[in-house]
């Protein structure tokens, strides 16, 4: 057996060290070694993106990935989403629309479109299916998944509006 | 799926990743996006020993017209050359290549130097290589060499690269004013390999005669296809409806696909011909006609 390694990562604003032998792949360190199963293990092939985690501001499937190449850098999780007991808009939006039967999707949907957001805040119905075409849904159709992201965005783009119109009001 | 065991190493400049290739032999393979190598880890089909990770060498992330080429670096990733506003305008057919490649999250961690090393005909840049004439440069630990796209592939999973080269860099030549190109790729669905896809790369003069024509064929041979009878044919002639049928025929014997669960052969000739009659079109479109 190869030699352990130490990874040494921030995970969801936490710094967070563990041994990791190199063919570890990530999602199994997720899950196991850092014990966050909010990440799931799909088709374990690079295709269904259930697996989808961010890292370093990008998003990528973790089941594609050892955990030794994390080192240094910074992870976020579906985990991490929740903000000081608040749901993120976007999981408010999954329940508020059903963008979710069985759930198994969710985790890595959620990630999709967290990363779509960060970098469009406002999406094109076609640009939300494009944001989505690495992560399967078997069970919605992704009509719900796409009203969830809409209603995120419309969400967080009153939020971002909100203070602007009261200083104006004032 | 649990790869085979090995040993990981980081290296920090490129010298250091070629003197670790030299140290290792044919048991060390070099992972840079690590889309297709360790998925073929995880199904034991590739089970190096040793595996050097180049993702922390800075510098190789570049995307710049530079004198009569245009240059990319070996760690651009496909989501790079997906938003690069450069390849865009002025070189649609790269474009057109990188966003049909898989899915958002391999693209952010996918490179294209890899998907070229990787040496697979059914991956799609080498097409799209082929048909704009690029160059490759492989450094090794006598410092680079230069290497022809239509020789750098020798047969499936197999390069020109030497086991102590590193891909470093793609040189595509600027392309002169009135040329266009089009990637038209089938997939049964988002991210998988294509069925057939055709790369055409135009340019033509100001009375609108071909001058030189690119064409380049993906997952219809044991190498990645350059249709070279069809790209003779062109040139010198007007891309009209008669001609671009003669050249979508002549690419379609140039194929060589086999059946498989994408479809039979003659369907997949078929494609080609289909493909590459409408490649050339948009090619032609974008081209200015």
């Amino acid at each position: 057996m190869a030699k352990k390694q130490i990874v040494h990562l921030k995970v969801n604003g936490r710094e967070r060290e563990a041994l990791a032998e190199p063919r570890l792949l990530l999602v199994h360190f997720i899950r196991d070694v850092l014990g966050l199963t909010g990440t799931h293990v799909g088709c374990d092939t690079s295709n269904c993106g259930a697996c989808t985690v961010i890292l370093d501001g990008k998003t990528l499937k973790s089941c594609t990935m050892f955990a030794v190449q994390a080192h240094g850098r910074e992870l976020l999780t579906v985990e991490g989403l929740i903000k000081d007991g608040q749901w993120h808009p976007l999981q408010e939006g999954f329940k508020q629309e059903h963008g979710l039967q069985c759930g198994f999707c969710t985790p890595g949907m959620l990630m999709s479109t967290y990363a779509l957001l960060q970098r469009n805040p406002e999406p094109t119905e076609e640009e939300i299916r494009w944001g989505i075409s690495g992560n399967l849904c078997r069970c919605t159709g992704y009509q719900n998944i796409v009203k969830a992201v809409q209603y995120a965005a419309a969400k967080m783009g009153q939020a971002k509006e909100q203070p602007v119109e009261e200083g104006v009001a004032k | 799926m649990i790869p085979a065991s090995f040993e990981y190493l980081r290296a920090k400049t490129i010298p250091e990743a070629i003197a670790m290739l030299q140290q290792h032999g044919d048991d060390a393979k070099i992972l840079s996006g690590g889309q297709s190598l360790i998925p073929m880890m995880k199904l034991r089909i590739a089970r190096p020993g040793w595996l050097i990770d180049i993702n922390s060498v800075s510098g190789l992330d570049y995307i710049k017209e530079d004198g009569e080429f245009l240059k990319i670096g070996g760690l651009v990733r496909e989501a790079e050359i997906d938003a690069s506003e450069l390849i865009r305008s002025k070189y649609p057919i790269m474009h057109d290549t990188a966003s049909v490649i898989a899915d958002p999250q391999v693209r952010n961690l996918a490179t294209m130097g890899g998907n070229l090393a990787h040496g697979d005909p059914a991956n799609d840049h080498p097409a799209t290589m082929m048909a704009l004439g690029a160059r490759v440069v492989a450094t090794g630990p006598k410092g680079e060499r230069i290497i022809p796209i239509e020789e750098f592939f020798l047969s499936i999973f197999s390069t020109a690269l030497g086991q102590d080269e590193i891909l470093t860099e793609i040189r595509i030549p600027v392309p002169p004013a009135r040329s266009g190109g089009a990637y038209l790729k089938l997939e049964r669905k988002v991210g998988d390999f294509a069925t057939v896809a055709v790369a055409a790369q135009v340019s033509l003069d100001a009375q609108g005669v071909c001058q030189r024509a690119g064409i380049g064929l993906t997952n219809v041979g044991p190498t990645p296809v350059k249709a070279r009878k069809a790209e003779n044919f062109l040139r010198g002639k007007k891309l009209d409806e008669g001609n671009i049928k003669q050249a979508a025929q002549l690419a379609s014997d140039e194929s060589a696909p086999s059946a498989d669960l994408r479809g039979p052969l003659e369907y997949k000739k078929g494609l080609v011909k289909e493909l590459t009659k409408r490649a050339l079109y948009l090619a032609l479109e974008r081209a200015g006609k």
